[in-house]
């Protein structure tokens, strides 16, 4: 049977203390964040600006991304078209074969974790080191990342402390935050000081200049971006934005919006290569161009990665990120990858409540909600839901849409008890597992209201 | 004043107290108000499970009994929302329009439009208050952490009328309770996570209540309160706005 | 046909209407009482140092005994003594060993504590990011409000790298603790000159 988002949250609340924990952590993040966005007054506007001006962009695009190719030729940069994941995969694997590169760096981009380079290259016999330190614990671990910002949030110090006992020699026990992080460093420098190609993702590019801006904390995109002669830099097309004052808006929300940081340590621009270094960009549709023409899902397309709609997700927070089955899992995953696949990722926008705080703190102002439920008509309209669901809603139509039937079966008492088990076809009524019934009054308020309603008046 | 009132098909079969409440606060307030007798269902449990196209018959239904109204009055902030966003009646796309903008829940109906002052009820207890998503979120019946926006709320404005109530907030004052409609069912184990958690939060107020705009929510917390044998009762703020009035 | 043409053509058909850019009102951002001030707050809660000189030879003295004392220090700044210019073609292991790093910076920037620093500022790219500690050096009247003044007064395509430095490198991947100096600087010193 295929593993859903359903079971495989109930396996992660199993361990009830740890999903406590996952939660509390996670809330601590969206509690930065509104701390960040409070300290601004003008934070709402800057979410509007953000929005119009990706908007814009996505109305643009075709010339934006020629803008970008041209003056990026310009600059000295080498520039690939992937339709496909796979195409990705084979273009990196080129420039690789190309330089017989050996020693390959990589630091986070969750375009190669959707394209599943790692895997490809390592199918080849071609090993990529991780260099982000929660994405090298997790790469240590065999797992994909769970969150696109904290890529070992579902971890405990206690796990990375035996990982890095395992694969990096450290003290058994040794649980200190500041120790495991120094052993990281200093096996990763070993890695940057040799590496013959760096990977990295790409958080804007900007048309008008034809340069591209990566964000990150550790200081790992540059370490391998500097050192070896070889940069690779793979991007969703959708990363461009028209120029590079509209830069101020969106590192201004980044930050603020996925760690509640004021600004990312290192925003770095790149325009053009070192003196002997080659410099690649691969941009990448997979999908993208199908999502831009799907008016209801396009606006999707405006993310730019921050995971707030994570770390507010109430159903993310106690699921943990393996749950979603894909590389980018909570809410925006959720409306991303019934796009890529949408009989795989059928469950997904089904694995919310629609309470509406991911289209709150969006920097961007998806409305992922609104998404969620019309994704769900679509993928029901396209028989991607379970035939009991639907023979379930239909009976549930012919009951509630007709007075008389509906009443009939309000007098049969407790119909909703009748249905619930009947739409999730199951023997078992799931309500029950863990909830009380409400108890069935004398009469519904219809008959009351026959009886009392109009003498009620004085 | 012409007021429709429409009671949540739930409502109607599990909590008819809910309705008895809105139904005389509704009346004590001056409001002329009629009880369509062949409603049955917004049509949102079908929606929201991706079968839209299947509660054609509901908005049919609805559109019969809510047109002529000049305002139709829920207990619910779900439903409501459902039918603002959702309703559709193609043979009657005008009667369809005017009820999607003539429907309001219960609180937002009280202070926006009768502008209700104060309220002489009583209910002497310790009440935490929960705030449903789609009112809050959907309606803006309050303020939304997640909003850097002034701050207000709609029920505790009513809430704050009522004599001798000990009104308290949990500590994240508008997470999901985890109902979601067939998210209940569909993702049982995170859906009654959510719902603990919330409850959680309200006990370390010591409350004896939780009260709530959405009877669904609070039939969930009131399910988990249940099992757990926990003294602590739901009760919708129809009830204590109607308490002794 | 190309994966380019096939992308660019499936772009043009299905992008939506054109629609406008916003105008970013200028006045609708925060202001500061004082620039300076509020740089220090950010930069020193996001774990840099913050010290106001008076003039940029107070920091001379420092230079030198930082040269003297047998670490790897590199100098960038002609103002301060004579600039290192033989690290521009160093590579990653000879800089490895980098104790500290004196780069002058463009424009410092109150809202997040971040200075910009341009290629030939850094000399090398990978100095400010490999050193073990970075020095930074501004003057007082390049510190502004935003990000939005920030860009103004910068050309981010006038050299092939530039980069917004904030403060020491971090990270909170494990379990969300904070730990100062992950791959990069272990500590970052602002000198503002007044």
């Amino acid at each position: 049977m295929k593993t859903t988002h359903a079971a495989l949250a109930e396996k992660f609340i199993a361990d009830e203390p740890r999903t406590d924990w996952h939660d509390e952590t996670l809330w601590f993040v969206r509690e930065k964040r509104d701390k960040a966005a409070h300290g601004l007054p003008e934070w709402e506007q800057l979410r509007e600006w953000g929005s119009q001006i990706k908007n814009h962009t996505l109305s643009n695009l075709y010339n934006y991304l020629k803008e970008f190719e041209e003056k990026a030729v310009a600059n000295g940069i080498k520039v690939h078209w992937a339709a496909d994941g796979d195409e990705h995969n084979k273009i990196i694997h080129e420039i690789i074969r190309k330089h017989n590169i050996q020693k390959i760096v990589k630091s986070k981009s969750m375009l190669t974790e959707e394209c599943h380079l790692n895997e490809y290259l390592q199918e080849h016999g071609i090993e990529v080191v991780d260099t982000d330190l929660g994405e090298r614990i997790v790469q240590f671990r065999k797992e994909p990342p769970s969150h696109i910002v904290l890529p070992a949030i579902h971890l405990k110090k206690e796990d990375v402390s035996a990982t890095f006992h395992e694969h990096l020699g450290t003290e058994k026990g040794n649980n200190d935050p500041q120790y495991l992080t120094e052993a990281a460093r200093q096996h990763l420098r070993d890695k940057f000081v040799q590496s013959q190609l760096a990977i990295t993702g790409v958080n804007f590019a900007v048309a008008e200049t034809g340069g591209f801006v990566v964000c990150t904390n550790e200081g790992n995109a540059d370490m391998g971006a500097h050192t070896a002669p070889v940069h690779i830099a793979c991007m969703g097309f959708e990363k461009i934005i028209p120029k590079a004052e509209h830069l101020s808006v969106f590192l201004r929300l980044l930050a603020r919006s996925a760690t509640g940081q004021p600004i990312t340590t290192y925003s770095s621009h790149f325009h053009k290569p070192r003196p002997n270094q080659e410099m690649h960009i691969v941009l990448v549709d997979n999908g993208r161009s199908r999502q831009l023409g799907r008016e209801d899902f396009r606006n999707s397309l405006k993310c730019i990665r921050c995971a707030a709609c994570f770390n507010t997700c109430p159903v993310y927070r106690r699921s943990g990120g393996h749950s979603y089955h894909t590389a980018v899992a909570g809410p925006i995953g959720s409306i991303l990858n019934p796009n890529l696949d949408m009989k795989a990722n059928a469950d997904l926008p089904f694995a919310s409540t629609l309470c509406g705080s991911c289209t709150n703190v969006c920097p961007v102002k998806i409305n992922i909600h609104e998404q969620l439920w019309k994704w769900r008509q679509v993928i029901a309209a396209e028989g991607y839901v379970a035939t009991s669901k639907k023979i379930g809603m239909k009976g549930m139509d012919f009951l509630l849409s007709k007075p008389k039937v509906y009443r009939f079966a309000g007098k049969m008492g407790r119909w909703m008890i009748r249905i619930v088990p009947f739409v999730v076809n199951n023997k078992l009524n799931v309500w029950y597992k863990q909830r009380e019934m409400p108890e069935p009054p004398k009469e519904s308020f219809r008959d009351w209201y026959l009886k009392n309603g109009k003498t009620n008046k004085k | 004043m012409k007021v429709a009132l429409f009671i949540p098909c739930y409502i109607d079969q599990f909590y008819p107290q809910v309705g008895i409440a809105t139904l005389q606060l509704l009346e004590k307030l001056g409001c002329e108000v009629a009880f369509p007798l062949q409603q049955t269902c917004c049509g949102q449990p079908m929606a929201n499970s991706g079968f839209a196209s299947l509660s054609k018959g509901c908005d049919i239904n609805f559109v019969e009994n809510f047109s002529g109204f000049d305002y139709i009055v829920a207990p619910s902030g779900s439903c409501v929302l459902h039918v603002k966003e959702h309703l559709k009646d193609e043979s009657h796309p005008e009667e369809a329009k005017k009820i999607r903008n003539s429907i309001y829940e219960l609180t937002e109906f009280l202070t926006d439009v009768l502008k209700v002052e104060t309220i002489n009820t009583r209910f002497p207890h310790k009440v935490g208050l929960h705030n449903s998503c789609h009112g809050q979120r959907g309606l803006a019946l309050s303020s939304m952490t997640e909003r850097m926006l002034p701050e207000f709320s709609k029920p505790e404005q009513l809430l704050s009328m009522v004599k001798g109530i000990q009104l308290s907030k949990p500590k994240r004052n508008d997470e999901c309770c985890g109902f979601g409609g067939t998210f209940c069912v569909f993702e049982e184990a995170v859906s009654v996570k959510m719902g603990k958690d919330r409850i959680k939060e309200h006990d370390a107020n010591e409350i004896e209540y939780i009260t709530g705009g959405d009877t669904s929510c609070l039939m969930h917390l009131e399910g988990i309160l249940k099992r757990q044998g926990s003294k602590v009762k739901t009760i919708h703020i129809a009830e204590i706005l109607n308490s002794s009035l | 046909m190309s994966a380019r043409e096939k992308i660019l053509n499936t772009i043009a058909i299905n992008q939506p209407e054109l629609t406008a850019l916003p105008l970013i009102d200028r006045n609708a951002l925060i202001r500061y009482e004082d620039v300076y001030a509020q740089f220090k707050t950010v930069l020193e809660s996001i774990g840099g140092k913050v010290e106001l000189v008076q003039d940029i030879t107070e920091l001379k003295e420092q230079l030198i005994a930082d040269k003297a004392s047998g670490n790897f220090v590199v100098n960038t700044i002609a103002a301060l003594g004579d600039v290192d210019d033989q690290v521009v073609s160093f590579t990653a292991s000879e800089l490895e060993k980098l104790e500290k790093a004196y780069i002058k910076g463009t424009v410092g920037v109150a809202e997040n504590g971040a200075v910009w620093i341009y290629e030939s500022q850094m000399v090398n790219r990978l100095l400010p990011f490999i050193c073990q500690h970075l020095i930074v050096v501004i003057d007082k009247k390049d510190i502004v409000p935003t990000m939005h003044q920030a860009y103004d007064s910068i050309d981010v395509a006038k050299e092939g790298f530039g980069a917004f430095i904030a403060g020491p490198s971090k990270t909170a991947d494990i379990e969300q603790s904070l730990v100062i100096g992950a791959h990069g600087a272990r500590s970052a010193t602002i000198y503002v000159i007044e």
